[in-house]
């Protein structure tokens, strides 16, 4: 078990946050705490910026809300074939925010800064680990 | 009266503490020279068939010797600082040595720099570093980079090696991508318009058409540029920079020395680096890149001059919506106003402040390590009143902004005629 899966391409599979990889097969969303000084961290940080703390994981919500978002019609070589595809930046009720794509369930015509979504985990065919935004009630 | 005398001489006790926070020189710089350009040199930008980008390069740094025929380069250079972005390109590491070599500078000491798309504004903050600390008198800084040889979506792919790579990259997020949710977050926040964008591109490619050394020399309509493919909603193809070959360089020296070399010397009279998230989910703040801001503040209040003060400026429009926000960031406007000040014509030659006379990264082209040198070149130019057609008249107080990435490096220097 370790982070070579989490994503749809990843260089580097060496990490303190391995288990990060995990929880995301059991369907949670899981990010990091300090425990010296509260800060909450997703994307998950195995260190924090306050150079003083144990870290701990909590599961969030996956509760966001859209605070700006891309359609992309152009892509890096390896993302060739994909496009268009959505991407979007949701900011979590627990304070942090992500950069996920979005669910092919929500059409590009129904996305609005603001609107609300959750962040679910998603096993992809052939076994890559990844999370999506998808509608708030889904 | 004595009451008087007393406060007069607390304020000094104070102003003469204060003065000796300033980082340089540990007294408070108005306008005061902190390192001179003696001499520069720009390739010609474009699709370059035919030249390995160290051939680039020595197109720049014969321009700047011939320049300056009272620099025995070889022998008055100390050491080099030279900005390039990525090895994957040319497939090519230990950029510093090599360039030198082929410009026939060795044994120069060589240093490479990268910071992104800002890889030659840090090579000029080196420089910088370098003459003040006393070890060397004079250096050359400056930057290359091949582009055009590979594919743009191979190109897509090496450049966003500059955002996030476990949480941001896996995404398939690009430049266009980043820069067009910069974009979405403005238009949401302010109404910010496609069309006031697009005028950023009309603008650039307007001066690009007037650079003889520019990648693009045409003008761009503005029906045109809105009209053109959806690269990354809501940004398009004219509002993305142009893949470009090119190299830049500056023979900076310490001040006292300037005038063995030149008549003509430009001097940096503020300088400012900071840094940010490399990952935009982190940041507090989506409609303005704060490594830029805060460069900002330090270089205008190391010069001592406000950004009303400046005549011309070359900001990093990577993408149209990084003017506007650079607008912002420099204090040419308020937060949110970029779009109407490019609708009034602020930002034109003629206008408060005429921003990427040289055509910008938009119409000049944008190699990226080169850009942060081509944008010093442009404003020494200016300054010294050999810009030509786009000539801003009267030109004295000039200022470069030249962001890495998403703005996790941010370098802003502000320049002076003598
Ligand atoms: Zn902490």
């Amino acid at each position: 078990m370790n982070f070579a899966k989490f994503g749809k391409i990843s260089y580097v599979a060496e990490t303190k946050l391995q288990e990060f990889e995990k929880h995301l097969e059991t369907g949670k969303v899981m990010g990091t705490r300090c425990k010296s000084c509260g800060q909450t961290y997703f994307p998950p940080r195995a260190d924090c910026n306050c150079l003083k703390g144990d870290i701990e994981w909590i599961e969030l919500s996956g509760k966001c809300k859209l605070m700006t978002f891309s359609t992309l019609y152009f892509a890096p070589a390896s993302f060739r074939y994909e496009v268009p595809y959505t991407l979007g930046v949701a900011q979590f009720e627990e304070g942090p925010a992500v950069l996920a794509p979005f669910s092919k369930e929500i059409k590009e015509n129904e996305i609005k800064v603001g609107m609300s979504l959750r962040l679910v985990p998603t096993e992809l065919i052939g076994g890559r680990m990844i999370y999506e935004l998808r509608k708030a009630d889904s | 009266m004595r009451k008087n005398i007393g406060y007069i001489f607390v304020f000094s006790i104070l102003l003469a503490l204060k003065n000796q926070l300033n980082p340089i020189g540990g007294r408070l710089l108005t306008r005061k020279p902190i390192v001179s350009i003696v001499s520069a040199g720009l390739s010609k930008f474009g699709k370059r068939r035919g030249l390995f980008g160290r051939e680039l390069f020595v197109e720049a740094t014969s321009e700047a010797f011939e320049k300056c025929p009272n620099l025995d380069p070889r022998k008055d250079i100390k050491a080099a600082f030279i900005g390039m972005m990525s090895e994957s390109l040319e497939h090519q590491g230990h950029t510093g040595p090599t360039v030198l070599d082929w410009a026939g500078l060795l044994p120069i000491q060589a240093f490479r720099t990268e910071g992104a798309c800002g890889s030659s504004a840090t090579a000029i903050r080196c420089g910088i570093f370098a003459i003040r600390s006393g070890l060397a008198d004079i250096v050359l800084v400056g930057g290359v980079e091949k582009m055009t040889h590979r594919n743009t979506a191979d190109v897509t792919e090496y450049l966003a090696m500059a955002c996030d790579f476990p949480f941001e990259q896996w995404n398939g997020l690009t430049f266009p991508g980043l820069f067009a949710m910069v974009a979405t977050a403005h238009m949401h926040k302010y109404s910010t318009t496609e069309e006031q964008m697009a005028l950023v591109a009309v603008k650039n490619h307007h001066h690009g058409a007037l650079n003889p050394k520019a990648h693009m020399q045409k003008e761009v309509p503005l029906e045109k540029a809105m009209s053109s493919r959806v690269i990354a909603w809501p940004l398009k193809l004219y509002d993305c920079s142009l893949i470009t070959d090119g190299a830049s360089c500056l023979v900076l020296s310490k001040p006292e020395l300037a005038r063995k070399f030149t008549d003509t010397p430009v001097h940096i009279i503020g300088s400012g680096q900071a840094s940010d998230t490399i990952g935009l989910y982190e940041r507090k703040e989506f409609t303005s890149l704060k490594a830029g801001r805060l460069a900002a503040q330090e270089a205008y209040k190391m010069a001592g001059v406000e950004a009303s003060t400046i005549d011309v400026a070359e900001v990093h429009d990577c993408f149209t919506i990084a003017e506007i926000l650079a607008y912002e960031d420099l204090g040419f406007c308020k937060p949110g106003e970029g779009g109407p000040f490019i609708e009034e014509g602020q930002s034109h030659i003629g206008g408060s402040v005429a921003v990427c006379t040289s055509g910008g990264l938009k119409a000049k082209g944008h190699p990226v390590g080169a850009t942060g040198t081509a944008q010093a070149y442009e404003i020494y130019l200016q300054l010294t009143g050999q810009a030509g057609k786009r000539q801003v008249k009267g030109a004295e107080i000039g200022l470069t902004h030249n962001v890495g990435g998403l703005g996790a490096t941010g370098v802003v220097n502000i320049y002076s005629r003598e």
